[in-house]
């Protein structure tokens, strides 16, 4: 933490600012200030208007929204500024740094000439002199000239190496204000924690001051001197960070923290129970684009040998960061592609056969994708998009008890039986996760695929979905397979961990087991890197409701 | 980059070799022999015979498949059996017509389009947008041998600006273009308009990237933003449909050839057709095949240099 502010006047004042479109209040009175060396998190959840703050800063609010109140960096007023004006202000002043690495660079200009680019325009520097300070604010990113020439481009970079190309561009001119839009939720925990630590280092080096966008309050306590809590466009609670979450006074704040921490109560899980799931010393390997026309194909193995099994009303969580085979395996357990080795039985039958998946075994298994609305066709009603799985059974239930079960899997989610009229854009998205749940839920299943299932969601929405899930492993004798980048969510629903990397299952445990005494230095590894909320006293994690 | 040249090379004649033969036996299986044809219904079986032997038509199929297509390599297209000249030289004669036309009907449509489309996208909803999108409407509704007609009323019959139609020959470099010119603007219209179209959503859809949003972080104008960054990333939609143009333009001025009364292949593959000169028919049709698979080989290429995520996939 970079602590005390070596200035006096802060460097970015906002008073009373306002964003309203149409008549509906997008920012209301929003005030923050934000010194030189400090860090100032903006936390809240979706639609709080946290982005919408940064963007009215940097001038760029979308269609014809205008921001109204003060707005000063550095004592100069942004508000009145002219666009033109605000041009040489963006990326020369102000530099910003934004959620999804993979989409933010342009794919066909190299991480040179994109880092130029930032100097090109806002100096009279000349192509060479700028080509080369991006060598220089590259390295001090991290992608040293070496490894990683001017030349390269963004396809042939990981995502944590593409974010440190976009901070790169915001730093190149050593701007007084860098703002953070959610710069690590896009990456794996090992990674965020690179990037959070070179952020913290640049502005404790360069000086900058850091307005950090972030629903994710680990991830805030860890890095923030000053926090400042959004709802509604409003922000209802600011403090310094190790102060506010003593105290806590609003109570969207202490709800925020509740549901963070949340940890769902499962059932016990069934003793002696018989195996479900049985996944045999399976490999799948992906054929590698050749590199000589005609020569022999290389392959590569997404799963290595791996085995585990799952017992019925087992509930096992599958953790590794992306690109470890664990989607692979997914798509393999759920018969979607054939395997080069092993076996994968579902009670004992073959969940692939003859070239597809094995209707039979489908029957008592169903998934829950992570995009609750990519995966609902926009044009049928809930009652048709919850009942599709009917197809998988032999016989078609008749309209009345195509009805009742409509119903009763709507109820089970928690919606109520009249939803199924609707379409899907009427829905929230825990909602819609729900839905998503309630189609799983409709042939009644024996195991539930949780692919990422509530990494989208708000906190307090996962934490009443977890505690939804919680109750129909309960309810229905389920068994979960849980999939998940996000191990402080796999810890509160699952009673044993897989760990994955690189195509192997490198550890395998009873949950509470792997959390407090990894084996492996691989979890140990995930383990430290994930950011953890700071421990407050038990009477204050009861939030009121 | 080599990987995929070669990649694209190797597509290139497997394409060339199986459209030959698909082009061959097409036109074998057509009824009509061409001797009896030409002969006439009282020919004597005897006479018939005499000129398949001189045409060649007597040995057995997949001969004259492979006699047809080393001959081609060579240059040598055969003879035509109505006009009892070379191939080579009458299809050469037309390309010099057709294929300056469809390049200046397609330099035409792309000079609309890009201005046309890049303002419509950057004014999206505004009057001017829809005023764009309402002529493309326009321009793709008429067809093209009308808007033809219209322009040798208009520049022809009444302001005699051009002629109505015919073709002077190269020896004349400026008379020949001068000829082409409505021809190709009669083409281009609605090729301009299905262009600017694309490029417009094309444009519309890069708009809405993150990287856009970064160039403006970075302190680039809306403008500079679409210019540096957006226009590269539209163009491979856009180089697309270039690419089929020009293989419509090339092969499907027919209709513009016979209403300015121009000598192309397309007249030329046309008469062809009715004589039964089916060595001449095999010919073009193999042409222009040709020309089609190499302006999308010469596409590709294109490709690979405006995206380097198609250079390093091979």
């Amino acid at each position: 933490m970079t602590g005390s502010a070596s200035s006096a006047t802060p460097m970015l004042i906002l008073d009373g600012v306002n964003v309203a479109f149409f008549g509906k209040t997008i920012l209301k009175d929003v005030s923050l200030t934000l010194r030189r060396k400090e860090i100032l998190a903006l936390t809240g959840e979706s639609g709080s208007g946290k982005s919408m703050t940064a963007l009215a800063v940097m001038g760029l609010l979308p269609g014809r929204m205008r921001a109204t109140g003060t707005l000063r960096l550095d004592g100069a007023d942004l508000l009145s500024r002219t666009e033109a004006q605000m041009c040489r202000i963006r990326g020369n002043d102000i530099g910003m740094v934004f959620q999804e690495p993979m989409t933010a660079l342009n794919p066909v200009q190299t991480i040179g000439d994109q880092v130029a680019e930032t100097i090109l325009i806002h100096s009279a520097a000349n192509r060479r002199a700028a080509r080369s300070r991006a060598a220089e604010v590259l390295a001090r990113v991290g992608l040293p000239q070496d490894r990683f020439p001017l030349g390269r481009y963004p396809h042939e970079l990981s995502g944590g190496q593409r974010q440190r190309v976009v901070i790169a561009m915001a730093i190149a001119l050593r701007p007084k204000l860098l703002i953070a839009d959610e710069p690590t939720t896009a990456l794996d925990v090992t990674t965020q924690a690179q990037i959070l630590d070179l952020l913290k280092s640049l502005v404790r080096e360069e000086g900058m001051a850091l307005l950090m966008i972030t629903h994710d309050l680990a991830v805030v306590s860890d890095m923030a001197d000053r926090i400042a809590v959004m709802q509604n466009g409003q922000v209802v609670e600011t403090g310094p960070t190790r102060q506010l979450f003593a105290r806590m006074e609003h109570p969207y704040t202490r709800q925020l923290f509740a549901a963070s921490g949340h940890r769902a109560s499962l059932p016990p899980q069934p003793s002696a129970a018989r195996p479900l799931l049985e996944v045999h010393s399976v490999s799948r390997d992906y054929p590698l684009p050749r590199h000589i026309p005609f020569a022999p194909r290389q392959t590569f193995r997404a799963v290595d040998n791996v085995s585990f099994t799952l017992r019925a009303g087992e509930r096992i969580g599958l953790v590794g960061e992306s690109g470890c085979g664990k989607s692979t395996l997914t798509r393999a357990i759920l018969g979607l592609e054939p395997v080069q080795e092993g076996q994968i039985a579902l009670d004992g039958a073959p969940v692939f056969s003859h070239g597809r998946p094995n209707p039979e075994v489908r029957r008592k298994m169903q998934v829950v994708f992570q995009d609750p609305y990519g995966s609902f066709n926009p044009r049928h009603r809930v009652g048709k998009l919850i009942t599709e799985p009917f197809h998988l059974l032999e016989k078609q239930p008749g309209a009345a008890e195509r009805k009742d079960r409509i119903a009763q899997a709507l109820s089970a989610v928690g919606l109520s039986p009249d939803d199924a009229d609707k379409y899907i854009h009427a829905f929230s998205g825990g909602q819609r996760q729900r839905l998503a749940i309630a189609r799983a839920l409709i042939i009644r299943p024996e195991l539930i695929i949780f692919d990422e299932a509530v990494s989208a969601l708000d906190v307090r929405v996962r934490a009443q979905i977890l505690d939804l899930m919680a109750d129909l492993s309960r309810q229905y004798r389920l068994s979960y397979l849980f999939i998940s980048h996000d191990l402080s969510v796999v810890r509160t629903i699952t009673d044993r961990v897989l760990v994955m990397r690189q195509g192997k299952i490198v550890e395998d445990g009873p949950t509470g087991q792997v959390y407090t005494k990894p084996q492996h230095p691989y979890t140990r590894q995930l383990l430290d890197a994930a950011p953890r909320l700071p421990d407050i006293p038990p009477e204050m994690r009861h939030a009121p409701a | 980059m080599l990987t995929y040249l070669l990649k694209r090379l190797t597509s290139l004649v497997i394409s060339l070799l199986v459209a030959s033969l698909v082009i061959f036996l097409v036109v074998e299986v057509a009824p009509g022999d061409p001797a009896s044809f030409m002969l006439g219904l009282n020919a004597q079986p005897d006479t018939v015979a005499a000129l398949r032997t001189e045409l060649g038509l007597d040995v057995p199929r997949y001969a004259r498949y492979f006699a047809w297509l080393s001959g081609m390599i060579s240059g040598d297209f055969g003879m035509s059996y109505t006009y009892r000249t070379p191939v080579a030289q009458m299809i050469a004669d037309r390309f010099w017509v057709s294929m300056p036309l469809s390049l200046m009907a397609l330099a035409l449509s792309t000079l609309i389009a890009f201005p046309a489309g890049l303002f419509a996208a950057a004014r999206r909803g505004s009057a001017g947008d829809m005023g764009v999108m309402g002529t493309t409407q326009l321009g793709v509704a008429i067809p093209n041998f009308w808007f033809a007609m219209m322009l040798v009323l208009v520049f022809a019959i009444n302001l005699r600006w051009f002629s109505a139609g015919g073709f002077p020959g190269w020896d004349d470099p400026l008379l020949a273009l001068k000829a082409l010119t409505l021809p190709a603007i009669a083409l281009a219209l609605p090729q301009a308009a299905i262009l600017t179209r694309v490029m417009r959503s094309a444009l519309l859809d890069i708009l809405g990237e993150d990287f856009m949003r970064t160039a403006r972080a970075k302190g680039l104008s809306a403008r500079q933003a679409i210019w540096r960054h957006g226009l590269r990333n539209a163009l491979i939609p856009v180089l697309t449909i270039i690419g089929l143009q020009f293989s419509f333009l090339l092969a499907g001025a027919i209709i513009i050839e016979q209403v300015f009364f121009l000598p192309g292949l397309g007249r030329l593959v046309f008469q062809a057709i009715t004589q039964r000169d089916l060595i001449v028919v095999e010919s073009v049709v193999m042409l222009l095949v040709f020309a089609v698979i190499v302006v999308n080989f010469a596409v590709d290429l294109t490709y690979a240099a405006v995206d380097p995520r198609l250079r390093a996939r091979t």
